[in-house]
């Protein structure tokens, strides 16, 4: 029991200071809700002209943008922990009591709270641009983001274990980020792909995150809500077991 | 009972061996200094210690507990402030020593007391809820160190606590060191290339150079131990032999263009040497300190920032000769 309650304190710190450095750093959450509303505004409005989809181009990829704000707040924040490597901050941390297994999940919390709070920013903007949302398909889409957020969080974390200095932490977007968004099917449907391109979307956990919430918030959807869910849970089994190894053989 | 026992501990980097078969004994209550240049290995062994940085053979003990079998049983029993700034500068002094306190499971009605405490100790209070980043390099150090006595930890490690502050700041720091130490007796190992620090702070200072214990005493025994007074000769024509000869001259030792000698009281005895000295261009003569006890068992200086001119002038004639 002891252990326990040392061991939530222990994860509460971290999420606790991921926390507060997200209220303060307002510039990079505005900048970063920036991104998907541009993309959504100005490319949606392009290619809703052109698109094969129909009228409703705006409303297929709306999904893909809850899901991209996921993959990049995820995936930066997580891969961050090498900025906290390079000030010892993250020595003051690993120097406590505690085993790097309580420290990971911490991180996990913070980093994924943060992104959350973002993806919501813009699911409220969506209910305002008029998606047809539900009271379900809002709790269902959180859900989903949630668990998608645990993945890609770990994710960024083993990334950030990995690297040694933050000038690589700049081609996370090129190598992992934009791959992430692009191969998800956010902003175009995933049938009647050639077969390569067929495999790595099958390889990108997004790409079941944006099916299902589209089965969530639009009703449609190739594999149905629960079968993505499940996978994306697959997916977050795997990226947190080998996060936890990261961040155990993480070398200062 | 030793607080810090170290048998052996060796660090190897590839080729490198950046600390070599470290012996110490560390006593309770003791203020143990490790002196050298920077590279020395200094840091490499506080990391060892703090079980941040496995050995690659060798053991160590904090507290009684075996740094490779209990790390966590070892990390409960140390406090740590690091060379570089460790603290978050988003947040403000109070949360960075809430996050601490958190980390540290300090039970959770007790952490605004033990803040306000501890802030108190370093004179921080006013500025509890500056952000860290509004802060002079001064200031941060206090308050990390601050957050390093936050859990009442038995041993303190300090590595370069002054390092990069100027003369002032770095004055108010070894006296919260030695308050510090005073008030709750606790162990403090600390690490500097400062010679002066180590003088001043330290009961026991160990001087290390390439990953090795050198000499290891007291700073007076250390100082003592090189038999007097250090008495620099300059001089186009000097007549060493006659110079050994005197009975007060312990040593004798050509460093560069200049002769080095150690001489018993030396301001009683100055004018007989000079007496039979020769031709002499420059004279200087000083108590020991530190640096020269690193000399003399180096044969190399260790300050390199705050080198008076006479530093210089000998570093440049040793580069010359060499």
């Amino acid at each position: 029991m002891k252990t326990i309650i040392k061991n939530i304190k222990g994860m509460y710190a971290i999420w606790y200071r991921e926390f507060k450095v997200f209220t303060r750093e307002r510039t990079r959450v505005v900048s970063s809700l920036l991104m998907p509303l541009m993309w959504y505004f100005i490319f949606g409005g392009g290619m809703g002209r052109v698109a094969a989809v129909g009228s409703d181009y705006h409303l297929f990829i709306f999904p893909g943008f809850l899901v991209m704000m996921v993959i990049f707040s995820s995936l930066f924040n997580g891969a961050y922990i090498v900025w906290d490597k390079k000030i010892d901050f993250l020595k003051e941390v690993l120097i406590a009591p505690l085993s790097r297994t309580v420290i990971f999940f911490g991180k996990v919390a913070g980093c994924m709270t943060d992104a959350l709070l973002q993806a919501m920013i813009l699911l409220i903007a969506g209910i305002i641009i008029r998606i047809p949302f539900t009271p379900v398909s809002v709790i269902l889409t959180i859900i989903m983001l949630f668990c998608l957020a645990v993945g890609l969080v770990s994710m960024g974390l083993i990334m950030g274990s990995f690297m040694e200095s933050p000038e690589s932490y700049g081609i996370i977007s090129s190598v992992v980020v934009y791959p992430l968004f692009l191969l998800s099917g956010a902003l175009y449907p995933l049938n009647n792909l050639p077969l390569w391109l067929n495999i790595l979307t099958r390889l990108d956990p997004a790409s079941y995150a944006v099916d299902g919430l589209r089965s969530a918030i639009l009703g449609t959807s190739a594999a149905g809500y629960l079968p993505n869910l499940m996978i994306i849970a697959g997916f977050d089994i795997v990226l947190v077991l080998t996060g936890t190894w990261a961040f155990n053989r993480m070398k200062l | 009972m030793n607080t810090i026992e170290t048998v052996n501990l060796t660090k190897k980097y590839e080729e490198i061996t950046a600390v070599d078969s470290l012996g110490l004994s560390v006593k309770k209550g003791e203020i143990f200094g490790l002196l050298g240049p920077n590279g020395a290995g200094k840091t490499t062994t506080l990391m060892m210690l703090s079980t941040l940085l496995k050995p690659t053979s060798g053991s160590a003990y904090i507290n009684g507990f075996d740094v490779l079998k209990e790390p966590s049983k070892v990390r409960a029993s140390i406090g740590m402030v690091f060379q570089d700034p460790s603290s978050d500068e988003i947040l403000t002094a109070y949360e960075n020593l809430k996050l601490h306190a958190l980390l540290y499971n300090i039970p959770v009605k007790d952490i605004n007391k033990k803040i306000e405490k501890v802030l108190g100790l370093v004179d921080l209070q006013k500025r509890k809820d500056d952000l860290v980043k509004t802060f002079s390099g001064g200031m941060r150090r206090r308050m990390e160190i601050a957050r390093g006595l936050l859990h009442e930890p038995k041993i303190f490690f300090l590595d370069e606590p002054t390092i990069g502050l100027d003369p002032q700041t770095r004055e108010h720091i070894w006296e919260y060191i030695k308050s510090l130490a005073k008030e709750t007796g606790m162990t403090i190992i600390l690490t500097t290339h400062y010679m002066e620090e180590a003088d001043k702070l330290c009961d026991r200072v160990a001087i290390i150079d390439e990953g090795k214990v050198v000499a290891l005493d007291s700073p007076d025994s250390l100082k003592r131990g090189l038999g007097g007074d250090i008495v620099l000769l300059k001089g186009s024509k000097l007549e060493i032999e006659a110079i050994r000869a005197l009975p007060f001259v312990k040593a004798v030792q050509e460093q560069g263009a200049y002769l080095q000698l150690s001489i018993e009281e030396s301001g009683k005895h100055l004018q007989e040497l000079l007496k039979v000295a020769g031709v002499v261009e420059f004279v200087q003569a000083h108590s020991p300190d530190l640096n020269d006890v690193f000399l003399h068992f180096t044969g190399r200086e260790i300050r390199e920032e705050e080198g008076s001119s006479m530093d210089r002038l000998r570093a440049i004639s040793r580069a010359k000769t060499k």
